[in-house]
Protein backbone atom coordinates (compact mmCIF):
# COMPACT_ATOMS: atom_id res chain seq x y z
CA UNK A 1 0.00 0.00 0.00
CA UNK A 2 1.15 3.53 -0.76
CA UNK A 3 0.08 6.67 1.09
CA UNK A 4 0.39 10.33 0.13
CA UNK A 5 2.09 12.17 2.91
CA UNK A 6 2.47 15.80 3.98
CA UNK A 7 5.43 16.25 6.37
CA UNK A 8 5.47 19.97 7.26
CA UNK A 9 8.51 22.06 8.14
CA UNK A 10 9.30 20.89 11.66
CA UNK A 11 9.46 17.22 10.65
CA UNK A 12 12.37 18.01 8.37
CA UNK A 13 14.51 19.33 11.20
CA UNK A 14 13.63 19.62 14.91
CA UNK A 15 11.11 16.76 14.79
CA UNK A 16 12.85 14.54 12.25
CA UNK A 17 12.38 11.76 14.84
CA UNK A 18 8.58 11.96 14.46
CA UNK A 19 8.91 11.37 10.72
CA UNK A 20 11.82 8.90 10.63
CA UNK A 21 10.15 6.58 13.12
CA UNK A 22 6.85 6.72 11.21
CA UNK A 23 8.43 5.92 7.86
CA UNK A 24 10.40 3.01 9.33
CA UNK A 25 7.38 1.65 11.23
CA UNK A 26 5.09 1.90 8.22
CA UNK A 27 7.64 0.07 6.07
CA UNK A 28 7.45 -2.92 8.42
CA UNK A 29 3.66 -2.85 7.93
CA UNK A 30 4.13 -2.90 4.15
CA UNK A 31 3.13 0.73 3.68
CA UNK A 32 5.14 3.05 1.40
CA UNK A 33 5.16 6.70 2.29
CA UNK A 34 5.09 9.01 -0.70
CA UNK A 35 5.79 12.64 0.11
CA UNK A 36 3.75 15.04 -2.06
CA UNK A 37 5.80 17.17 -4.46
CA UNK A 38 6.53 20.85 -3.89
CA UNK A 39 4.75 21.07 -0.56
CA UNK A 40 4.95 24.31 1.44
CA UNK A 41 4.45 25.38 5.06
CA UNK A 42 0.80 24.95 6.13
CA UNK A 43 0.99 28.12 8.24
CA UNK A 44 1.07 26.17 11.54
CA UNK A 45 -2.09 27.81 12.90
CA UNK A 46 -5.47 28.22 11.27
CA UNK A 47 -6.53 31.79 10.62
CA UNK A 48 -9.53 32.57 12.80
CA UNK A 49 -10.76 35.82 11.30
CA UNK A 50 -13.69 35.49 8.92
CA UNK A 51 -12.28 37.77 6.22
CA UNK A 52 -8.74 36.36 6.12
CA UNK A 53 -8.51 34.13 3.05
CA UNK A 54 -4.90 34.81 2.10
CA UNK A 55 -3.69 32.57 4.92
CA UNK A 56 -5.79 29.71 3.56
CA UNK A 57 -3.86 29.76 0.30
CA UNK A 58 -0.81 28.01 1.81
CA UNK A 59 -2.65 24.98 3.19
CA UNK A 60 -4.95 24.77 0.15
CA UNK A 61 -1.96 24.71 -2.20
CA UNK A 62 -0.76 21.55 -0.45
CA UNK A 63 -4.18 19.99 -0.94
CA UNK A 64 -4.05 20.92 -4.62
CA UNK A 65 -0.64 19.18 -4.88
CA UNK A 66 -2.19 16.04 -3.36
CA UNK A 67 -5.17 16.17 -5.76
CA UNK A 68 -2.84 16.62 -8.75
CA UNK A 69 -1.02 13.47 -7.72
CA UNK A 70 -4.27 11.53 -7.64
CA UNK A 71 -4.43 11.18 -3.86
CA UNK A 72 -7.79 10.70 -2.14
CA UNK A 73 -6.21 10.84 1.31
CA UNK A 74 -3.37 13.01 2.55
CA UNK A 75 -1.75 11.61 5.67
CA UNK A 76 -0.11 13.93 8.23
CA UNK A 77 1.79 13.28 11.44
CA UNK A 78 2.17 16.70 13.05
CA UNK A 79 -0.98 17.67 15.00
CA UNK A 80 -0.72 21.33 14.03
CA UNK A 81 -0.33 20.60 10.31
CA UNK A 82 -3.23 18.17 10.56
CA UNK A 83 -5.47 20.82 12.11
CA UNK A 84 -4.52 23.60 9.72
CA UNK A 85 -4.88 21.45 6.60
CA UNK A 86 -8.12 19.83 7.76
CA UNK A 87 -9.73 23.17 8.61
CA UNK A 88 -8.70 24.73 5.30
CA UNK A 89 -10.11 21.65 3.59
CA UNK A 90 -13.47 22.18 5.33
CA UNK A 91 -13.66 25.70 3.92
CA UNK A 92 -12.96 24.43 0.40
CA UNK A 93 -15.55 21.70 0.73
CA UNK A 94 -18.33 23.54 2.55
CA UNK A 95 -18.10 27.28 1.82
CA UNK A 96 -18.96 27.97 -1.82
CA UNK A 97 -18.20 31.69 -1.69
CA UNK A 98 -14.77 31.35 -0.08
CA UNK A 99 -13.92 28.36 -2.27
CA UNK A 100 -14.68 30.37 -5.38
CA UNK A 101 -12.58 33.34 -4.20
CA UNK A 102 -9.60 31.14 -3.30
CA UNK A 103 -9.79 29.16 -6.55
CA UNK A 104 -9.94 32.36 -8.60
CA UNK A 105 -7.03 33.84 -6.68
CA UNK A 106 -4.94 30.73 -7.39
CA UNK A 107 -5.74 30.75 -11.09
CA UNK A 108 -2.43 29.04 -11.90
CA UNK A 109 -3.65 25.95 -10.03
CA UNK A 110 -6.38 23.41 -10.83
CA UNK A 111 -9.69 24.10 -9.06
CA UNK A 112 -10.04 22.47 -5.69
CA UNK A 113 -13.25 21.65 -3.80
CA UNK A 114 -12.15 19.54 -0.84
CA UNK A 115 -11.79 16.30 -2.81
CA UNK A 116 -8.80 15.08 -0.77
CA UNK A 117 -9.38 13.88 2.78
CA UNK A 118 -6.84 15.03 5.37
CA UNK A 119 -6.10 12.09 7.64
CA UNK A 120 -3.96 11.92 10.77
CA UNK A 121 -1.75 8.83 10.99
CA UNK A 122 -3.56 7.65 14.15
CA UNK A 123 -6.85 7.57 12.25
CA UNK A 124 -5.17 5.93 9.29
CA UNK A 125 -3.64 3.19 11.43
CA UNK A 126 -6.94 2.31 13.05
CA UNK A 127 -8.97 2.49 9.85
CA UNK A 128 -6.64 0.98 7.27
CA UNK A 129 -4.39 -1.31 9.31
CA UNK A 130 -6.29 -2.07 12.51
CA UNK A 131 -5.06 -2.67 16.04
CA UNK A 132 -5.29 -6.44 15.64
CA UNK A 133 -2.86 -6.51 12.71
CA UNK A 134 -0.48 -4.20 14.55
CA UNK A 135 -0.68 -6.43 17.62
CA UNK A 136 0.29 -9.41 15.47
CA UNK A 137 3.29 -7.56 14.03
CA UNK A 138 4.71 -6.46 17.39
CA UNK A 139 8.20 -7.89 17.95
CA UNK A 140 9.14 -6.11 21.16
CA UNK A 141 5.99 -5.60 23.26
CA UNK A 142 6.22 -2.48 25.41
CA UNK A 143 5.38 -4.59 28.45
CA UNK A 144 5.46 -2.82 31.76
CA UNK A 145 5.80 0.62 30.17
CA UNK A 146 3.14 2.93 31.56
CA UNK A 147 2.32 5.55 28.95
CA UNK A 148 0.02 8.59 29.19
CA UNK A 149 -1.68 9.32 25.83
CA UNK A 150 -1.41 13.09 25.38
CA UNK A 151 -3.56 14.76 22.69
CA UNK A 152 -3.16 18.48 23.43
CA UNK A 153 -5.41 20.82 21.46
CA UNK A 154 -5.17 20.40 17.75
CA UNK A 155 -5.99 16.71 17.35
CA UNK A 156 -9.43 17.24 18.88
CA UNK A 157 -10.47 20.83 18.63
CA UNK A 158 -12.56 22.22 17.09
CA UNK A 159 -15.07 19.36 16.84
CA UNK A 160 -15.48 19.43 13.06
CA UNK A 161 -11.89 18.34 12.46
CA UNK A 162 -11.21 16.38 15.67
CA UNK A 163 -9.77 12.91 15.05
CA UNK A 164 -12.22 11.81 17.73
CA UNK A 165 -14.72 13.56 19.99
CA UNK A 166 -13.46 15.95 22.67
CA UNK A 167 -12.76 13.99 25.84
CA UNK A 168 -12.23 10.64 24.09
CA UNK A 169 -8.76 9.14 23.64
CA UNK A 170 -9.52 5.82 21.95
CA UNK A 171 -7.13 6.11 19.03
CA UNK A 172 -3.89 6.56 20.93
CA UNK A 173 -5.12 4.24 23.67
CA UNK A 174 -5.92 1.52 21.10
CA UNK A 175 -2.51 1.88 19.50
CA UNK A 176 -0.55 1.85 22.76
CA UNK A 177 -2.46 -1.18 24.02
CA UNK A 178 -1.81 -3.00 20.75
CA UNK A 179 1.90 -2.31 21.31
CA UNK A 180 1.68 -3.97 24.71
CA UNK A 181 2.05 -0.80 26.79
CA UNK A 182 -0.03 -0.05 29.86
CA UNK A 183 -2.11 3.05 29.19
CA UNK A 184 -2.47 5.48 32.08
CA UNK A 185 -5.36 7.86 31.31
CA UNK A 186 -5.00 11.29 32.88
CA UNK A 187 -7.18 14.37 33.23
CA UNK A 188 -4.77 16.75 31.48
CA UNK A 189 -4.61 14.69 28.26
CA UNK A 190 -6.30 17.50 26.31
CA UNK A 191 -4.98 20.48 28.27
CA UNK A 192 -3.04 22.95 26.14
CA UNK A 193 0.77 22.77 26.62
CA UNK A 194 0.98 26.56 26.27
CA UNK A 195 1.65 26.29 22.55
CA UNK A 196 3.26 29.32 20.88
CA UNK A 197 2.96 31.29 24.13
CA UNK A 198 6.43 29.90 24.83
CA UNK A 199 7.65 32.84 22.73
CA UNK A 200 5.60 35.33 24.70
CA UNK A 201 7.04 35.36 28.19
CA UNK A 202 7.60 31.61 28.56
CA UNK A 203 6.32 31.54 32.17
CA UNK A 204 2.76 30.83 31.05
CA UNK A 205 3.71 27.94 28.80
CA UNK A 206 6.00 26.52 31.49
CA UNK A 207 3.30 26.54 34.15
CA UNK A 208 0.72 24.83 31.92
CA UNK A 209 3.36 22.26 30.97
CA UNK A 210 4.06 21.66 34.67
CA UNK A 211 0.36 21.04 35.34
CA UNK A 212 0.23 18.45 32.54
CA UNK A 213 3.41 16.62 33.57
CA UNK A 214 2.42 16.61 37.26
CA UNK A 215 -0.96 15.21 36.39
CA UNK A 216 0.56 12.51 34.15
CA UNK A 217 3.02 11.51 36.88
CA UNK A 218 0.25 11.42 39.50
CA UNK A 219 -1.74 9.07 37.30
CA UNK A 220 1.20 6.66 37.34
CA UNK A 221 2.63 7.42 33.90
CA UNK A 222 6.35 6.99 33.35
CA UNK A 223 6.22 8.18 29.75
CA UNK A 224 4.11 10.51 27.66
CA UNK A 225 3.14 9.97 24.02
CA UNK A 226 2.37 12.88 21.70
CA UNK A 227 2.09 13.68 17.99
CA UNK A 228 2.91 17.37 18.12
CA UNK A 229 6.43 18.86 17.93
CA UNK A 230 5.34 21.95 19.85
CA UNK A 231 3.86 19.85 22.66
CA UNK A 232 7.05 17.80 22.62
CA UNK A 233 9.08 20.99 22.98
CA UNK A 234 7.00 22.41 25.84
CA UNK A 235 6.65 19.11 27.68
CA UNK A 236 9.83 17.27 26.67
CA UNK A 237 12.64 19.66 25.77
CA UNK A 238 11.63 22.07 28.52
CA UNK A 239 11.21 19.31 31.08
CA UNK A 240 14.76 19.50 32.38
CA UNK A 241 14.26 23.21 33.10
CA UNK A 242 10.98 22.49 34.90
CA UNK A 243 12.70 19.87 37.06
CA UNK A 244 15.62 22.19 37.79
CA UNK A 245 13.28 25.01 38.79
CA UNK A 246 11.33 22.65 41.05
CA UNK A 247 8.13 23.24 39.05
CA UNK A 248 7.75 19.48 38.73
CA UNK A 249 9.28 16.73 40.84
CA UNK A 250 8.98 13.61 38.69
CA UNK A 251 10.41 13.20 35.20
CA UNK A 252 8.01 11.87 32.56
CA UNK A 253 10.08 11.29 29.39
CA UNK A 254 8.24 12.18 26.20
CA UNK A 255 7.99 10.23 22.93
CA UNK A 256 6.30 10.63 19.62
CA UNK A 257 3.70 7.90 19.21
CA UNK A 258 5.50 6.91 16.00
CA UNK A 259 8.69 6.15 17.98
CA UNK A 260 6.83 3.82 20.33
CA UNK A 261 5.18 2.16 17.34
CA UNK A 262 8.52 1.73 15.61
CA UNK A 263 10.44 0.23 18.54
CA UNK A 264 7.60 -2.19 19.26
CA UNK A 265 7.61 -3.28 15.62
CA UNK A 266 11.30 -4.07 15.97
CA UNK A 267 12.77 -1.03 14.21
CA UNK A 268 16.35 -0.36 15.37
CA UNK A 269 16.49 2.56 17.85
CA UNK A 270 19.01 4.38 15.61
CA UNK A 271 16.29 4.73 12.97
CA UNK A 272 14.00 6.48 15.49
CA UNK A 273 16.46 9.35 16.06
CA UNK A 274 16.17 9.32 19.86
CA UNK A 275 19.04 11.81 20.00
CA UNK A 276 16.41 14.45 19.20
CA UNK A 277 14.44 13.52 22.34
CA UNK A 278 15.84 14.24 25.77
CA UNK A 279 18.30 11.62 26.96
CA UNK A 280 15.84 10.27 29.53
CA UNK A 281 13.59 8.95 26.76
CA UNK A 282 16.02 6.38 25.33
CA UNK A 283 17.26 5.51 28.82
CA UNK A 284 13.73 4.64 29.88
CA UNK A 285 13.24 2.29 26.92
CA UNK A 286 16.57 0.62 27.71
CA UNK A 287 15.65 0.13 31.37
CA UNK A 288 12.31 -1.31 30.39
CA UNK A 289 13.82 -3.66 27.79
CA UNK A 290 11.70 -2.15 25.08
CA UNK A 291 14.39 -2.11 22.39
CA UNK A 292 15.17 -4.76 19.83
CA UNK A 293 18.48 -6.54 20.54
CA UNK A 294 21.30 -5.08 18.44
CA UNK B 1 -16.22 45.05 37.70
CA UNK B 2 -19.21 47.38 37.35
CA UNK B 3 -19.98 48.63 33.88
CA UNK B 4 -22.15 51.68 33.47
CA UNK B 5 -23.95 51.58 30.18
CA UNK B 6 -24.27 54.99 28.59
CA UNK B 7 -24.15 56.26 25.06
CA UNK B 8 -20.45 56.88 25.69
CA UNK B 9 -19.53 53.41 26.92
CA UNK B 10 -21.39 51.34 24.35
CA UNK B 11 -20.04 51.32 20.82
CA UNK B 12 -22.33 49.70 18.29
CA UNK B 13 -19.70 50.17 15.56
CA UNK B 14 -17.08 48.29 17.56
CA UNK B 15 -19.50 45.46 18.32
CA UNK B 16 -20.35 45.16 14.64
CA UNK B 17 -16.69 45.27 13.71
CA UNK B 18 -15.81 42.47 16.15
CA UNK B 19 -18.75 40.37 14.98
CA UNK B 20 -17.65 40.82 11.40
CA UNK B 21 -14.00 39.97 12.07
CA UNK B 22 -14.79 36.95 14.23
CA UNK B 23 -17.85 35.74 12.36
CA UNK B 24 -19.50 35.33 15.77
CA UNK B 25 -22.39 37.05 17.54
CA UNK B 26 -20.92 38.30 20.81
CA UNK B 27 -24.36 39.30 22.10
CA UNK B 28 -25.17 35.60 22.62
CA UNK B 29 -22.83 35.44 25.63
CA UNK B 30 -24.71 34.90 28.90
CA UNK B 31 -21.69 35.46 31.17
CA UNK B 32 -21.62 31.94 32.60
CA UNK B 33 -17.77 31.91 32.76
CA UNK B 34 -17.43 28.38 31.40
CA UNK B 35 -14.76 29.80 29.07
CA UNK B 36 -12.76 31.10 32.04
CA UNK B 37 -13.05 27.73 33.75
CA UNK B 38 -11.70 25.94 30.66
CA UNK B 39 -8.89 28.38 29.90
CA UNK B 40 -5.34 27.15 30.69
CA UNK B 41 -3.85 30.65 30.48
CA UNK B 42 -5.95 32.59 33.03
CA UNK B 43 -3.06 32.89 35.50
CA UNK B 44 -1.25 35.00 32.90
CA UNK B 45 -4.26 37.10 31.91
CA UNK B 46 -5.25 40.38 33.56
CA UNK B 47 -8.90 39.91 32.59
CA UNK B 48 -10.61 36.54 32.41
CA UNK B 49 -12.07 35.39 29.08
CA UNK B 50 -15.57 35.95 30.51
CA UNK B 51 -14.73 39.54 31.46
CA UNK B 52 -13.34 40.11 27.99
CA UNK B 53 -16.59 38.80 26.50
CA UNK B 54 -18.48 41.24 28.75
CA UNK B 55 -16.44 44.20 27.55
CA UNK B 56 -16.76 42.95 23.97
CA UNK B 57 -20.53 42.96 24.32
CA UNK B 58 -20.33 46.71 24.88
CA UNK B 59 -17.74 47.22 22.19
CA UNK B 60 -15.32 48.69 24.74
CA UNK B 61 -12.26 48.39 22.53
CA UNK B 62 -10.32 51.12 24.36
CA UNK B 63 -10.60 49.29 27.67
CA UNK B 64 -9.73 46.00 25.92
CA UNK B 65 -6.69 47.64 24.37
CA UNK B 66 -5.15 47.89 27.86
CA UNK B 67 -5.69 44.20 28.56
CA UNK B 68 -3.19 41.40 27.86
CA UNK B 69 -5.85 38.68 27.68
CA UNK B 70 -6.10 38.18 23.92
CA UNK B 71 -2.28 38.22 23.71
CA UNK B 72 -1.96 35.49 26.32
CA UNK B 73 -4.57 33.35 24.58
CA UNK B 74 -2.99 30.20 23.12
CA UNK B 75 -5.83 29.60 20.62
CA UNK B 76 -6.35 26.22 22.26
CA UNK B 77 -10.12 26.21 21.66
CA UNK B 78 -10.83 24.71 25.09
CA UNK B 79 -13.33 27.54 25.69
CA UNK B 80 -14.85 27.19 22.23
CA UNK B 81 -15.80 23.53 22.60
CA UNK B 82 -17.57 24.13 25.90
CA UNK B 83 -19.39 27.46 25.49
CA UNK B 84 -23.07 26.68 26.15
CA UNK B 85 -24.05 29.54 23.82
CA UNK B 86 -22.00 28.11 20.97
CA UNK B 87 -19.67 31.10 20.72
CA UNK B 88 -16.24 30.43 19.24
CA UNK B 89 -14.38 32.52 21.82
CA UNK B 90 -11.01 31.71 20.21
CA UNK B 91 -12.28 33.62 17.15
CA UNK B 92 -13.28 36.60 19.29
CA UNK B 93 -9.76 36.62 20.81
CA UNK B 94 -8.30 36.54 17.29
CA UNK B 95 -10.55 39.43 16.24
CA UNK B 96 -9.23 41.46 19.19
CA UNK B 97 -5.64 40.69 18.19
CA UNK B 98 -6.27 41.47 14.55
CA UNK B 99 -7.93 44.75 15.47
CA UNK B 100 -4.50 45.84 16.75
CA UNK B 101 -2.20 43.91 14.39
CA UNK B 102 -3.91 45.38 11.34
CA UNK B 103 -2.70 48.80 12.39
CA UNK B 104 0.83 47.56 11.74
CA UNK B 105 1.80 46.95 15.35
CA UNK B 106 3.59 43.88 16.73
CA UNK B 107 2.97 42.40 20.16
CA UNK B 108 6.29 40.54 20.19
CA UNK B 109 9.38 41.63 18.30
CA UNK B 110 10.90 38.79 16.27
CA UNK B 111 14.21 40.67 16.00
CA UNK B 112 14.47 40.75 19.80
CA UNK B 113 14.53 36.96 20.07
CA UNK B 114 17.96 35.63 21.07
CA UNK B 115 19.58 33.49 18.36
CA UNK B 116 19.95 30.49 20.68
CA UNK B 117 16.19 30.49 21.34
CA UNK B 118 15.44 30.57 17.63
CA UNK B 119 17.86 27.70 17.08
CA UNK B 120 16.18 25.64 19.78
CA UNK B 121 12.50 26.26 19.03
CA UNK B 122 10.55 24.05 16.62
CA UNK B 123 9.54 25.84 13.40
CA UNK B 124 5.83 25.56 14.19
CA UNK B 125 6.37 27.52 17.42
CA UNK B 126 7.99 30.39 15.52
CA UNK B 127 5.50 30.41 12.66
CA UNK B 128 2.51 30.15 15.03
CA UNK B 129 3.73 32.91 17.36
CA UNK B 130 4.52 35.27 14.48
CA UNK B 131 1.14 34.56 12.91
CA UNK B 132 -0.74 35.27 16.13
CA UNK B 133 1.34 38.04 17.70
CA UNK B 134 2.88 40.09 14.88
CA UNK B 135 1.38 42.10 12.04
S1 LIG C 1 -18.68 30.25 27.99
FE1 LIG C 1 -19.75 31.36 26.34
S2 LIG C 1 -21.65 32.14 27.28
FE2 LIG C 1 -20.27 31.53 28.97
S3 LIG C 1 -19.19 33.45 29.52
FE3 LIG C 1 -17.90 32.36 28.02
S4 LIG C 1 -18.51 33.20 26.03
FE4 LIG C 1 -20.11 33.78 27.49
S1 LIG D 1 -8.61 29.63 23.16
FE1 LIG D 1 -7.60 31.25 24.36
S2 LIG D 1 -9.22 32.07 25.70
FE2 LIG D 1 -9.95 30.08 24.92
S3 LIG D 1 -9.35 28.61 26.52
FE3 LIG D 1 -7.69 28.63 24.99
S4 LIG D 1 -6.19 30.14 25.76
FE4 LIG D 1 -8.14 30.49 26.88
Amino acid sequence: MKISYYPGCTLKSKAANLEAAAVAALATLGIDVEEIDRWNCCGAVFSLTADDLIHQVGPVRNLVRAKEQGATQLVTLCSMCYNTLARANRIMRDDAVKRDTINRFMDEEIDYAGEVEVVHLLTFLEREVGWQKIREKVKVPLEGLRVAPYYGCTLQRPADVGIEPFGSFHLMTGLLEALGATVTPFAAADTCCGSYQVLNGEAGARSTAAVILDNAAASGAEALATSCPLCEYNLGKQQGRLLEAGQITTAVPTFYFTQLLAVALGVAPESCLFDLNSAASLDLLKTKNCLVAA
Amino acid sequence: MTLTITAQTISITSIEQLNELSGENVKLCMQCATCTGMCPMTAEMDLSPRTVMHLVQFGMLDRLGDSNTCWKCASCHACTVKCPRGIDIAKVMEALRQHVLRTNRNYIEPSALPAERIAELPQIALVAAFRKLTS
